[in-house]
């Protein structure tokens, strides 16, 4: 074999081999994603309600029934901690149950002495009205300046106090 | 129902929609399958002049292996790391040309101890092959190996002393780290121990990496452990220490107390951990080479490699003349190298195609050559060190980065002493040498850190779009 043809497969094989190396650097380059920084309290929220939906035995009545409640004027949509720890904290008002206190397992868990780990727990009645409910709390819901002892409707804006902390449904 | 509240102001922070890249993988491995046929054709117009007959079955067996080993993957780890599988079939491609290479060398079909190696490399990498396979298809979720935690420890040290068992083990040039198994041939129990001990490793530090990284003192800009905690990097250096004495070999004896050491730094981050590993194993070594006769000749044949070849051609027992070949190897290769099939490494003699296969490299492809393929051991090792950063499990993690510390100290240990960086070792290049046991152990290796990467690389499922659903905002207080 010519000396040429030699020398030219030799340099050939080495390119080769470095083109494979760059080639394979330019695919880690493009495997750079970079990353997603994600909310975990929005991906919660939508979690939670996804869950909801699924344990919802009949959806579509249920689902009518929170768009209908979401349709009338002054219905509100948020939840908002006004004074306490979790200040600024907001839940969406999707037609489910929150529970306060200060139990892990709650929707709003409150790091408070003055409250119990059941405290209280706001829902939608059948109108898609929201109620207040003290769950037989040690030192009570106040809804105003009144302590609760019936479930309550709450209106628009009105402060529902649990111990130090503070919420009111707005629009 | 509602779990979780949304009173923790943390941000998650995940990968962007990552593809499979299946596609880019089978690209990459064509390349790779290319590569080696090409420089097959080269040896055999350089040394015989002709296209060796055995191209198209060589090419079609590299193919087979490695389409096979993309099918599966594509089938059980679909979002695995797309270079991995690529690299390392280039590497045992080109690993298995020159073990080829030099069976044509007339010098060693000359050695009385010459066996036709190529062949059974092609078998070993077609078993190493379905091996990787094996572990794809039946580890569905590498932390199953967790439980195994103290199984593994009985199963590693068991693998470290059967080559000590009389019988069993061989003495195989000063070191005993071969067994005999009558009928299948000698294999080296030391490879499998290296990722059974990894998976040891990470099982126990996951569990006890805050106990070793919180409680110390900090004393001179270094956090010291508390006495007890010692313990465990003190039995295995003691391990080490009798592979060392016992087996004679250097190589093991560093992979295993180096893996512990990059382990324990990365579970725990305490830089202090690295200060003892070095000053640990500085005196494990210097001790045991102080009354070590083998180790001794290793130490004198990587200080002074000239006296060594001059005593060893007087014919003085004891003495090898291979340090010098090889740096004469990498000397007479120069930048650019002397071209496939035209070196002379051959006159190494019998561990050319295995201990000393670096130097058939550097002097037929050059500095530029050697060059690539550290390179391209380096983007395994990095390809797995960034599986451990993506991995979410603190497991995968330490796994991960126990199998990549290994590959990589392992090509440090086995270059470094060629090169006459450090003494030399009766390790092996992964795959790229011959020798079964660490072609089948590599590819495992490769196999575990795919299914730890399929695993981290996964996108979650996305969440069902919920149309009414208003995004909450959590708002730091």
């Amino acid at each position: 074999m010519s000396e040429l043809t030699l020398t030219v497969m030799r340099l050939g094989f080495l390119a080769v081999l470095w083109l494979f190396v760059i080639v394979a650097v330019q695919v880690i380059r493009s495997d750079l994603f970079g990353t997603r920084v994600t909310q975990r309290g929005s991906r919660r929220a939508d979690g939670r309600a996804q869950q909801q939906a699924a344990a919802r035995q009949a959806p579509p009545p249920q689902r009518q029934q929170s768009s209908g409640g979401r349709g009338r004027r002054n219905a509100p949509t948020k939840l908002v901690v006004t004074e306490g720890t979790l200040t600024g904290t907001t839940v969406a008002l999707q037609g489910q149950t929150i529970t306060l206190g200060r139990a892990h397992d709650s929707t709003i868990v409150l790091d408070d002495d003055y409250a119990s780990s059941r405290h209280a727990r706001i829902y939608p009645d059948q109108g898609g009205q929201w109620i207040v409910e003290d769950l037989g709390s040690t030192n009570g819901t106040y809804l105003d300046r009144s302590r609760l002892t019936t479930p309550t409707p709450i209106p628009l804006g009105a402060p529902i106090r649990i111990g130090k902390t503070v919420i009111e449904l707005r629009k | 129902m509602s779990s979780t509240s949304p009173t923790h102001h943390t941000s998650t922070i995940g990968a962007i929609g990552a593809p499979s890249r299946r596609n880019t993988e089978l690209a990459l491995l064509v390349f790779a399958v290319v590569i080696p046929v090409f420089a097959y054709a080269n040896v055999g117009l350089a040394i015989n002049d002709s296209v060796p007959p055995g191209l198209l079955s060589y090419g079609l067996g590299l193919g087979l292996i490695a389409g096979v080993g993309h099918l599966v993957v594509r089938k059980f780890a679909p979002y695995a790391d797309p270079l991995m599988l690529p690299l390392a079939t280039l590497l045992n491609g080109i690993g298995l040309v020159v073990i080829w290479r030099l069976d044509q060398s007339k010098r060693l079909q000359a050695s009385r101890l010459f066996v036709e190696a190529a062949p059974r490399q092609l078998m070993y990498s077609a078993l190493g092959v379905a091996l990787f396979v094996a572990v794809l298809i039946f580890l569905k979720d590498h932390r199953v190996l967790q439980r195994y935690t103290y199984i593994s420890m009985a199963g590693a040290l068991v693998l470290l002393i059967l080559p000590l068992v009389p019988g069993l083990g061989q003495n195989v040039f000063g070191a005993r780290i071969w067994i005999k198994i009558p009928g299948l041939g000698t294999i080296q129990p030391g490879e499998f121990a290296k990722i059974v001990l990894a998976v040891f490793f990470a099982g126990y530090l996951m569990v006890k990496r805050d106990a070793l990284a919180l409680a110390s003192r900090r004393f001179m800009g270094l956090y010291l452990p508390r006495g007890r905690d010692l313990g465990p990097i003190l039995v295995v250096w003691v391990m080490s220490i009798l592979i060392l004495v016992f087996e004679t070999d250097l190589g093991t004896s560093l992979l295993f107390f180096g893996m512990f050491v990059i382990m324990l730094y990365v579970a725990t981050e305490r830089t202090s951990w690295i200060v003892f590993g070095l000053l640990m194993s500085a005196a494990g070594a210097v001790g045991v080479a102080s009354f070590e006769t083998h180790v001794q000749q290793r130490v004198q044949a990587w200080l002074d490699p000239a006296n060594e070849f001059k005593l060893s051609r007087q014919g003085v027992v004891g003495h090898t003349e291979q340090s010098m070949q090889a740096l004469w190897a990498f000397g007479s290769g120069g930048t650019l190298g002397t071209g496939l099939g035209q070196g002379n490494s051959d006159l190494i003699g019998f561990a050319a195609n295995s201990d000393f296969i670096l130097a058939t490299f550097g002097e037929e492809l050059g500095l530029a050559g050697v060059m690539a393929i550290l390179l391209l051991y380096a983007l395994i090792v990095e390809r797995g060190v960034r599986t451990a950063l993506a991995a979410r499990d603190p497991f995968g993690k330490l796994l991960a980065i126990g199998l990549s510390g290994a590959f990589a100290l392992q090509v440090f240990v086995v270059a470094g002493g060629v090169m006459g960086l450090i003494p030399l070792t009766g390790m092996t290049m992964p795959f790229l040498a011959y020798g079964g046991s660490s072609v089948i152990a590599n590819w495992a290796l490769i196999g575990i850190l795919l299914r730890i990467s399929d695993t981290a690389r996964r996108p979650a499922p996305a969440p069902a779009a919920n149309p009414d659903a208003e995004m909450t905002q959590v708002v730091r207080p």
